[in-house]
């Protein structure tokens, strides 16, 4: 079926988006939700069960406490208010993937309740971004649901597949789902506010510990709700629901599709369908998703086989405690303290260094400095090894020493890169890396004199330009002089070298 | 027929303790006694689906090596047992008396099933049951009904007819069941054994597999109420598996049960339910319970009659709680993993093959209650059937604790009639599910209960029971009370009631 897309700028025109996110989070916790299974990412297919995640007859669920106190640490970092008393409740639909054909989750009782996060969309040409506060409805516990493969056919969809295996590893693996109130009044921001949702909700998960939070591994996964509605109209539109949108990106251009492919349905007369769409990454589009019928009748009631969850006031405010400072708050801190214009901390934080940063100059570099390192030779070799800069075998501290020796002139900044390829070697520390390779640089005024010299005289050219007042010539002296050096000099001493003789 | 097998369990108990007999004599008498006349699904008794011989008898021969070692590991060692189809036995099939689950075998023991292990009880084997425990006579059983001992026309009660059975026709002096409506007490009423259902949450119900959650129990089926006690305290108990199990101290049952048989009931306050009685009530059922009120009396209760008025929607209630529970919990019985896998013709897909395997392997009245369960939490209906039905169950348990308010237990008969004969109800739900008016309650309100046998109807002559309910975690008061109903009758009648029953030949 062949779409009609209106491009964006005049949906924004005649239309008012609204936004609703639902985010699945998979936390790291140890077991599983309901029973002692293993709750790691891989692992043989099928290894990790047992008779309740796998729905055997007679098998009895038990709440795994770790996963109630992540549930409501969450809770505590969005602004919610905690559940005195909560229950599960049973989803039922039939899937193969479901080992009972039910999903226990919970329903009209969630943990969490009432909440916020303040999002801000950072302004296009380096202004003050603009703040959303995005209410949250609420955040719930469930459970996981087994892995379904289907192979042959095509694009491993379900239809047309010559058969389909199921993992149920995944089965019974602790999520949190967090949902938000609808999102108004975003306007042309709508996709850049669902990014900037997704990434703070990363942030905090990130910064509480209790997920590996991984898009790309799923464990963290958005669902984007999207409707429109004439503009000033006040009311909300039909919705579509696109699933398993699986990075920051992807977050931002579905909204923009289903923006710009709701538009082209109502400006046509049409109705949006309510149904659940997929989303594709090749080319940001989104398809209908036949699988499951999004009006189904899920059929909930409380789980009779676990009793109620009713976490006291005390616990709650230990746990409260504990919360980490939150991650926007944190980063305003940091801006001003470090003196990053907005561009530099967007940058920084959008390379995942903000916390490596910080640790470089709790280690004694200064943060401009610091932040070069990290984001330019550091994160230059982190994409060449295809790691996060977080993986890659450089410690802040050392990072630091580095620079520390910099600001000694015992090394310039072409020979701390060697130094770093002396790290990332294993060669040991920063000193013995320059003592190895001999990498000091010459501080014996002699040499370097007799270099200058040898350049001036082999570049007359040039060293009359410079006699002229063209300073900015001497560069090309100064790179002959630093080679003749083999780079083991002060750039800056040479520089003073050149322009004395020359005066 | 060996004299061993009409021992009770704690006799048993006593001659394997004082050497007269080893548990391999005793277990082998009962396997023996088992193959003279449990039969087949054609004729005989069919208290059994499933029998272990082999690993009975292996589980005998370690219980008197221990023995023989000093190394008796509870006073039931080497005492065997039945159990209900419904609870998981690993290396053991288990049924549920359905087609669905036909060969199944779990890799795991249900924690009661672990319990008696542990302690050392031979497993003689896996007991006939109403499919997935919906009914009141056995006869729902995929496998073919199992036929009363006190006359094989006639119902042996259900869902557990086949623990019941198994126990009344001397196959076994101890058995498992599990009561959701009354699936202990009514088959021990129309048997003449003693059923117990004990407080929710008083015994685990990890790996039983569940009827409706809210509801089931795990309790023992034995022929008195001294051996109930016994397994009762066996399997009682606090299970990290089950978070719906109580932790407190296990109570003393035994003690309580020794304690009523000494005849003495001075103080006792006794209520008699009003409500559970009238037209409709077989009248040979209602001079049996009459009389034994009277009893009780002579025994020094008190006894005043108690107004529970909301007990009439009982019925309504449970026949929504329950098919909504059970309308979700069997919906994991869709051929993926285990059990029955129907594949119809072509190439079908997933979907296909749980349609025609859920059509092909569960019985009409499974699917009866799964589409009223499927409706009662449909959207829209919730409130008015799933949600309603919640609230009266509230008000029964206001009944009960009101009731409780001014006596230590109440009575009834267990049930409303004798062993009816086989097929009588079979097409007439509502009449079937009658039969557990007196006994619903109690599982709604998550009290506990027990019947006692009280004698022979006059115009059939055929086993009428006793109920006696108390409130949550007072267990004992049913031991203590069922003992001194037991002794005094026994005494009454110059012995235990099964001895009125015919003889049991081997089937024709
Ligand atoms: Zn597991």
């Amino acid at each position: 079926m062949s779409e009609t897309l209106v491009p964006f700028d005049e949906v924004v025109e005649r239309f008012d988006p609204a936004l609703g996110l639902e985010i699945h989070v998979e936390l790291n916790t140890n077991t599983k939700m309901f029973c002692g299974c293993p709750a790691v990412f891989g692992g043989e297919p099928n290894t990790q069960v047992c008779p309740t995640c796998l729905g055997l007859p007679g098998a009895m669920p038990v709440v795994n406490g770790k996963a109630v106190e992540s549930a409501i640490r969450i809770g505590l970092a969005l602004n919610c208010e905690i559940a005195e008393w909560c229950r599960f409740a049973r989803k039922n639909y039939f899937y193969p993937d479901m080992p009972k054909n039910f999903q226990t989750s919970q329903y009209d009782e969630p943990i969490a309740f009432e909440g916020y996060l303040d999002v801000t969309v950072p302004d296009e040409n380096g202004g003050e971004g603009e703040t959303f506060r995005i209410e949250i409805e609420r955040a719930h516990m469930e459970e996981d649901t087994g892995k379904s493969s289907h192979v042959g056919g095509s694009d491993g969809r379900i239809h047309g597949a010559d058969y389909s295996l199921v993992d149920y590893n995944r089965a019974g693996i602790p999520l949190i789902e967090i949902v938000t109130k609808p999102i108004l009044g975003t306007g042309d921001k709508a996709p850049l506010v669902a990014k900037a949702y997704v990434s703070a909700i990363r942030d905090l998960i990130v910064a509480l510990g209790v997920s590996d939070a991984r898009m790309d591994q799923g464990s963290i996964r958005a669902d984007v709700n999207l409707s429109l509605a004439p503009k000033g109209s006040g009311v909300l539109g039909t919705r579509s629901e696109t699933k398993n949108v699986n990075s920051l990106r992807s977050v931002e251009r579905a909204v923009r599709f289903e923006m710009s492919r709701h538009a082209g349905i109502l400006d046509a007369g049409g109705s949006v369908l309510q149904e659940t769409r997929h989303f594709h990454e090749n080319d940001g589009t989104t398809s209908s998703g036949r699988e499951k019928s999004d009006a189904e009748d899920y059929r909930y009631f409380p789980e009779p086989d676990l009793v109620p969850v009713a976490p006291s006031r005390e616990w709650v405010e230990e746990l409260r405690a504990t919360l980490p400072e939150n991650p926007a708050v944190k980063r305003t801190r940091l801006q001003g303290e470090w003196g990053f214009t907005d561009l530099e901390m967007r940058d920084t934080v959008g390379a995942g260094a903000l916390d490596l940063v910080e640790q470089t100059v709790a280690a004694g570099a200064a943060p401009q400095a610091a932040r070069k390192w990290w984001l330019t030779e550091l994160a230059r070799r982190a994409n060449d090894a295809g790691v996060e800069l977080t993986e890659l075998a450089v410690t802040p501290a050392q990072v630091a020493a580095v620079q520390a020796l910099v600001d000694a002139k015992t090394i310039n900044d072409k020979l701390a890169r060697q130094v770093f390829d002396g790290l990332l070697a294993g060669e040991g520390t920063p000193e013995e890396i320059i003592a190895a390779r001999g990498l000091a640089v010459v501080s014996d005024e002699g040499a370097l004199s007799a270099a200058v010299d040898k350049a001036i005289a082999e570049n007359p050219d040039i060293a009359d330009k410079i006699r002229d007042g063209k300073l900015a010539a001497a560069g090309a002296l100064i790179g002959a002089v630093m080679k003749e050096m083999r780079g083991q000099a002060d750039a800056g001493r040479v520089r003073e070298l050149v322009l004395e003789k020359l005066s | 027929m060996s004299e061993l097998i009409k021992k009770t369990a704690a006799e048993l108990a006593g001659a394997l303790a004082a050497g007269e007999t080893t548990s391999v004599e005793l277990t082998r008498a009962h396997l023996d006694r088992i193959a003279a006349v449990d039969g087949t699904a054609e004729s005989g008794v069919h208290a059994f689906l499933h029998v272990d011989a082999e690993g009975a008898l292996a589980q005998a021969a370690a219980s008197d090596a221990r023995r023989a070692a000093g190394q008796s590991r509870h006073l039931l060692d080497g005492v065997p047992i039945a159990v209900k189809d419904v609870l998981a036995t690993q290396g053991l099939p288990t049924t549920c008396g359905s087609k669905i689950l036909e060969g199944w075998v779990p890799p795991y023991d249900a924690t009661v099933v672990r319990r008696i292990k542990e302690a050392g009880l031979p497993i003689l084997g896996k007991t006939n049951m109403d499919e997935f425990a919906m009914g009141s006579s056995t006869e729902h059983s995929a496998y073919g009904p199992t036929r009363n001992p006190w006359d094989q026309t006639r119902i042996p009660g259900g869902s557990g007819g086949g623990s019941a059975a198994a126990v009344a026709a001397f196959e076994a002096p101890l058995a498992l069941g599990t009561d959701t409506g009354g699936s202990i007490r009514q088959p021990g009423a129309v048997t003449g054994t003693v059923g117990v259902k004990p407080t929710y949450g008083g015994v685990s119900r990890y790996g039983l597999v569940a009827l409706a959650n809210s509801l089931d129990q795990v309790g023992p089926v034995t022929r008195t109420v001294l051996d109930s006690a016994l397994l009762h305290e066996l399997i009682a108990g606090h299970d990290p598996l089950d978070s719906t199990s109580v932790d407190a101290p296990v109570g003393s049952y035994v003690a309580a049960a020794r304690e009523g048989a000494k005849g003495d009931l001075a103080g006792l306050r006794v209520g008699v339910i009003k409500e559970l009685a009238g037209d409709g009530w077989q009248p040979g059922v209602m001079e049996r319970f009459a009389e034994t009120v009277d009893l009780l009396k002579e025994l020094g209760a008190e006894v005043t009659e108690v107004s529970c008025p909301t007990f009439v929607h009982a019925m309504a209630t449970y026949y929504l709680i329950l098919p909504a529970e059970c309308s979700s919990n069997l919906a994991k019985f869709d051929a993926m993993r285990y059990g029955l896998r129907v594949v119809p013709e072509g190439d079908p897909s997933a979907e296909a093959v749980m349609k025609a395997t859920r059509d092909a392997g569960f019985g009409d009245e499974v699917k009866r209650r799964i589409m009223i369960g499927t409706y009662a939490l449909s959207s829209g209906y919730y409130d008015a059937y799933y949600g309603q039905a919640q609230k009266v169950r509230t008000l029964i348990s206001r009944d009960f604790a009101a009731a409780f308010e001014g006596v230590d237990v109440l009575v009834s008969p267990t049930s409303p009639t004798t062993a009816f004969p086989l097929g009588e109800k079979l097409d007439d739900p509502l009449a079937m599910y009658l039969q557990d008016l007196a006994t619903i309650p109690a599982n709604l309100a998550g009290v506990p209960g027990i019947s006692v046998p009280a004698g022979l109807a006059a115009e059939d002559g055929l086993p009428v029971g006793f109920q006696v309910l108390a409130p949550a975690l007072a267990d004992d008061r049913l031991y203590r009370v069922g003992a001194a109903v037991e002794a005094a009758l026994t005494q009454r009648w110059g012995g235990p009631i099964l001895g009125e029953a015919p003889t049991l030949e081997g089937p024709r």
